[in-house]
């Protein structure tokens, strides 16, 4: 009995007193310097404008720059938040993103919530290509130049063995969030390679990083733009070509991957509050070069803050074009 | 992704005779040996046929029926009653008390960023209670490193970091405490509770991560909810844990007094199991930590956030450094909550060397010394934000990048060349003797084992799980996830037999080793994963020895616990008698230690089974390579969740099978039944 009453005693006090000056002072702070803080710049009617942040460096270069457009020159508050890309969809239904700078496909999501809840609408091409494919390191289509044929990959599987491909020669594949058919186009090329679930992007890069700085052979998913390609430029591997339709049976696919134009989505509720955020987002549009020059910037650590500006700063003109 | 401190009971072994115990042992030996050969025959005679293989592209037929539930929640989200009247409150409360805590300590979520109190005022304050709840020592070093986090540049995302952990702590504790309360006095909540703790404890966050973001939405509020899941077992075990400990005399002489339930709860039950649920707090908290990083990635704020951002630019140095901060605030909570346990011992307040009154002096002086520092933390710039100039986290960083690349050029085919040798060794012939022997077979194996182990009761509830597993649709993966771990297992229990025997033997091993401990359980995987992937590649060995890191600390900690727990008078005899150090060992001290080596073996599984998902980022493949694209896809979501569930399922199975083989004797024929 007494060992309770005497914690109470000891701690009720203290807290009481702690809980009692944090209240005071959140309460009155009117002098305070963290008041001054937020410095938007001129107000408009902008507003907020949630911006969901994927987790690639090209698309954090897209975001950077429409960030930096929209706080700086449309005087929007923009918040930014990290998710992955379902969850930046699951972000439309619940109102809380409005905008994901580039979105790879994802036909599933489209339908389910563009098409059926309604919620979110396709605000244009970025500009961006996008290429899925097979790639090996630059080393090997120096050493091998016919390996970047399809159609030689089976006399080269030996070479791709690893201890996890089980005696065939390895494909290997990265984030599981990525588009990919490789297993059926394995099965469907008749290839004698099993593929290889790597589990995230930072896996496959850091496998094709440290392929090339040790010359050993690797055959991997990837895709362009990405800034790890201005790192390591890796070859890509031509397999069938595609054509309309050859991949519409997912079990069936046995050409390439289709050129993927890179969209941005933006929620029906921005698009309906004819918010200047909401023009900007439909009229950004660029090159794959531009964004690999500021997504190089970052990964060369600088602050995606600070590569937008610089890229902003050189290119006035294209971003005049946008806020027109 | 601890499994920490579990109270189950050991299945009670048999009390029987002699004779009659050699007797059954050596039936026990036929019935292993008999399901080792029939194993083993199978795999030569039926080999590859009944693998029950799914590509990782297919679904069955439940993972699509079970795809329609996120569309369900959305679906039902505005109308239905539940998410009316219960979810949404709960909601908007918990993201109230989160958007406080981060107010003050760090900033208001929309973006300001000085926070209310200021880093000199939130040193002062968090110094104050560490003193207040623990001592001087420990007040002491929560000053140091809260101010270290801001030499690292981190400041404001420690304090976030702080702030969640702390919401979810305290919403872990209101429900947590009174719920192992109610386990701890009534046996039949105890029955109900504990396969859904199990369950909290063995299914993968990466499973209910985005449907807790349908529900609760995107932000601090899903990832406290999701954090309390994840937390709430070890307090709820231990609270009911420490009710149950207590002395059936003692409980029997209140009531002979005629104390009422609620008499005898406050007044003998509550102070006396007080120890033992300060260290569930303790435990709940590390495990709220542990957390940081998988609740950034539904874009709760903090040291995570730092984490998640450096991985997709295989950053290692910024990784590193926002994971010593991890690692530095879990030994502060570690140490302030274990003083704050020892403080509330009976003999630790006798021995206090202030009498009540004078403290209370104390702290009320030191209060007012911390209010003033709050204040000027209020009003002067260089006390509110950290100055940057003090910011060594660039230098950091750049010396981590600089070691972790030099090791990966030049260890890289050294480690290359030992990765394939127990790749292809001792792990693919392992696996390929796990997957490719026919199911039907492997269940009536491992349903006979369970049965020579410990009877009807264990291979009824092994074949129930691998009945389960098998109706998943996910067998093969499940067998793929199985090899890898129980070899990670093995290795965790191989370190924690070396190193647990030399920190126990020694306490200045013990001392040198434990911070080390701390670290490799504390660390976020997420930071150590990309220098792995450079020195070992995108490989299930990869994910092993991710395993074994978080893994091997827990072991060895047991281990050493065990071994100087042995009474010195024994060793000392056996060291008088002529024994050598390797025999005293080996003789003396782990078979006296037979019983704590099989608790280490168990939580040593359960751990490296935490890390399934997480290892399935690196190349693991399994059951955990399924549960993260089920994350990240909705179209495989369901497939992801029945991944989840066989994950529960193969815990299960494991623990029971660990803990009834820790209850039976060893190998030595003749051991008696204790």
């Amino acid at each position: 009995m007494s060992r309770t009453a005497g914690l109470l005693k000891r701690s009720l006090p203290a807290a009481a007193a702690t809980v009692g000056a944090l209240m005071l002072l959140t309460g009155c702070g009117s002098a305070a310097v963290n008041q001054a803080a937020p410095g938007a710049a001129a107000k408009t009617d902008c507003g907020t404008v949630n911006v969901a942040l994927n987790a690639w460096v090209g698309y954090t270069a897209d975001a950077a720059v429409y960030n930096y457009v929209a706080t700086n020159k449309l005087g929007c508050t923009v918040v930014e938040k990290n998710l992955n890309e379902q969850i930046s969809w699951q972000g439309f239904a619940s109102g809380q993103v409005d905008v994901i700078m580039e979105n790879w496909g994802h036909d599933d999501l489209a339908k389910q919530y563009i098409t059926d809840q309604k919620v979110a609408v396709d605000a244009g091409l970025t500009g961006n290509v996008g290429h899925i494919g097979w790639y090996v390191p630059p080393w090997m289509a120096a050493k091998y130049p016919d390996i970047t044929d399809g159609k030689n990959l089976n006399k080269y599987a030996d070479l791709f063995k690893t201890s996890e491909s089980g005696g065939k020669g390895q494909v290997l594949d990265g984030d599981p969030a990525f588009v990919t058919n490789d297993e059926a186009l394995v099965k469907n090329l008749n290839l004698n390679y099993k593929v290889v679930f790597s589990g995230s992007e930072a896996a496959l890069i850091q496998s094709f990083r440290t392929a090339e700085a040790n010359k050993t052979p690797l055959l991997g998913y990837f895709y362009d733009p990405q800034w790890f390609l201005s790192e390591v430029p890796l070859v890509k591997v031509e397999l069938p070509a595609w054509t309309p339709g050859c991949d519409a049976d997912p079990e069936k696919v046995a050409c390439d991957y289709p050129e993927y134009k890179l969209n941005k989505i933006i929620s029906q509720k921005l698009a309906d509050s004819g918010s200047p955020a909401a023009k900007l987002a439909t009229a950004f549009t660029w090159t794959n070069e531009d964004q690999n020059s500021v997504a190089k910037d970052i990964q060369g650590g600088m602050k995606p803050d600070a590569a937008a500006k610089k890229w902003v700063d050189a290119h006035g003109s294209v971003v005049d074009g946008w806020l027109k | 992704m601890a499994t920490l401190l579990r109270d189950r009971p050991i299945a009670a072994g048999r009390a029987t005779g002699g004779p009659a115990s050699a007797h059954r042992f050596s039936r026990r030996t036929r019935l292993l040996l008999a399901a080792a050969v029939l194993w083993l025959l199978g795999f030569l005679l039926l080999r590859g046929s009944g693998t029950l293989a799914l590509p990782a592209s297919e679904l069955t037929d439940l993972h699509r029926s079970l795809n329609l539930f996120n569309g369900w929640i959305a679906e039902n989200r505005d109308g239905n009653p539940v998410f009316m009247y219960i979810l949404t409150p709960l909601r908007s409360a918990v993201g109230l008390v989160a958007g406080f805590f981060m107010a003050i300590f760090a900033a208001s979520p929309t973006g300001e960023v000085i926070p209310v109190l200021g880093w000199l005022g939130t040193v002062a304050v968090l110094t104050w209670i560490a003193f207040a709840i623990g001592n001087v020592k420990v007040a002491l070093l929560t000053a140091v490193v809260f101010t270290f986090f801001g030499v690292q540049g981190l400041f404001i995302d420690a304090a976030n970091t702080f702030a969640l952990v702390l919401t979810a702590v305290l919403l872990t504790l209101i429900v947590g405490i009174p719920l192992g309360v109610l386990a701890g006095t009534s046996n039949r909540v105890q029955k109900v509770l504990t396969p859904v703790l199990d369950f909290m404890q063995t299914m993968p966050t990466f499973v209910y991560l985005a449907p807790l973001a349908l529900i609760f939405l995107i932000g601090p509020a899903s990832a406290v909810i999701a954090t309390v899941i994840y937390a709430a077992p070890p307090v709820i075990r231990l609270s009911s844990h420490g009710i149950r400990s207590i002395p059936e005399n003692t409980r029997e002489a209140s009531d002979s007094l005629g104390t009422t339930g609620w008499q005898r709860l406050y007044t003998v039950q509550l102070p006396m199991a007080r120890r033992t649920i300060v260290m569930g707090i303790n435990q709940s908290t590390m495990a709220a930590l542990s957390m940081v990083t998988i609740a950034a990635l539904i874009a709760a704020p903090g040291l995570g956030q730092v984490v998640v951002v450096a991985l997709q630019s295989l950053d290692v140095g910024t990784a590193v450094n926002a994971g010593l901060a991890i690692v530095l605030m879990a030994i502060v909570l570690d140490r302030v909550t274990t003083a704050a346990s020892q403080r509330a011992e009976p003999s630790a307040r006798r021995a206090r060397r202030l009498s009540g009154r004078a403290r209370y002096i104390v702290l009320a002086g030191t209060l007012l010394l911390t209010l003033g520092i709050v204040q000027v933390s209020r009003s002067v710039l260089w006390a509110a934000v950290f100055p940057a100039r003090l910011n060594m986290g660039a230098a950091i960083s750049d010396g981590v990048t600089a070691a972790s690349g030099w090791l990966q050029t030049n260890l890289y085919f050294l480690t290359h060349s030992f990765r394939e040798s127990v790749t292809v060794g001792i792990l693919n012939p392992f696996q390929s003797l796990l997957t490719e022997t026919p199911f039907y077979l492997l269940v009536v194996v491992i349903a006979i084992a369970a049965y020579a182990i410990a009877g009807w009761k264990l291979a009824a509830v092994t074949t129930f799980c691998l009945a389960v597993i098998v109706s998943l649709g996910l067998w093969n993966d499940a067998m793929v996830t199985l090899a890898s771990t129980l070899l990670a297992t093995v290795i965790v229990m191989l370190l924690g037999v070396v190193f647990g025997v030399a920190m126990g033997r020694s306490r200045r091993i013990d001392a040198a080793m434990r911070p080390m401990l701390d670290a490799g359980q504390t660390m976020p995987a997420f930071v150590y994963l990309v220098p792995f992937l450079g020195l070992f590649g995108a490989t299930r060995f990869t994910a092993i020895v991710a395993a074994i890191i978080y893994a091997a600390p827990v072991a060895i900690k047991i281990t050493a616990d065990g071994i100087a727990a042995i009474s010195p008078t024994v060793v000392e005899a056996a060291v008088s008698s002529g024994s050598t150090p390797w025999q005293v060992i080996s003789k003396v001290q782990l078979p006296m230690a037979r019983k704590t080596l099989a608790l280490a073996a168990n939580q040593g599984l359960m751990y490296v089974l935490a890390m399934v998902v997480i290892g399935a980022l690196v190349g693991a493949g399994g059951l955990g390579y399924d549960v993260v694209a089920g994350f990240v896809q909705s179209s495989v979501f369901g497939k992801g969740l029945a991944a989840g569930l066989a994950i529960v399922f193969l815990g299960i199975l494991l623990d029971r099978i660990t803990q009834a083989a820790a209850s039976t004797p060893g190998r030595k024929p003749g051991a008696r039944r204790t």
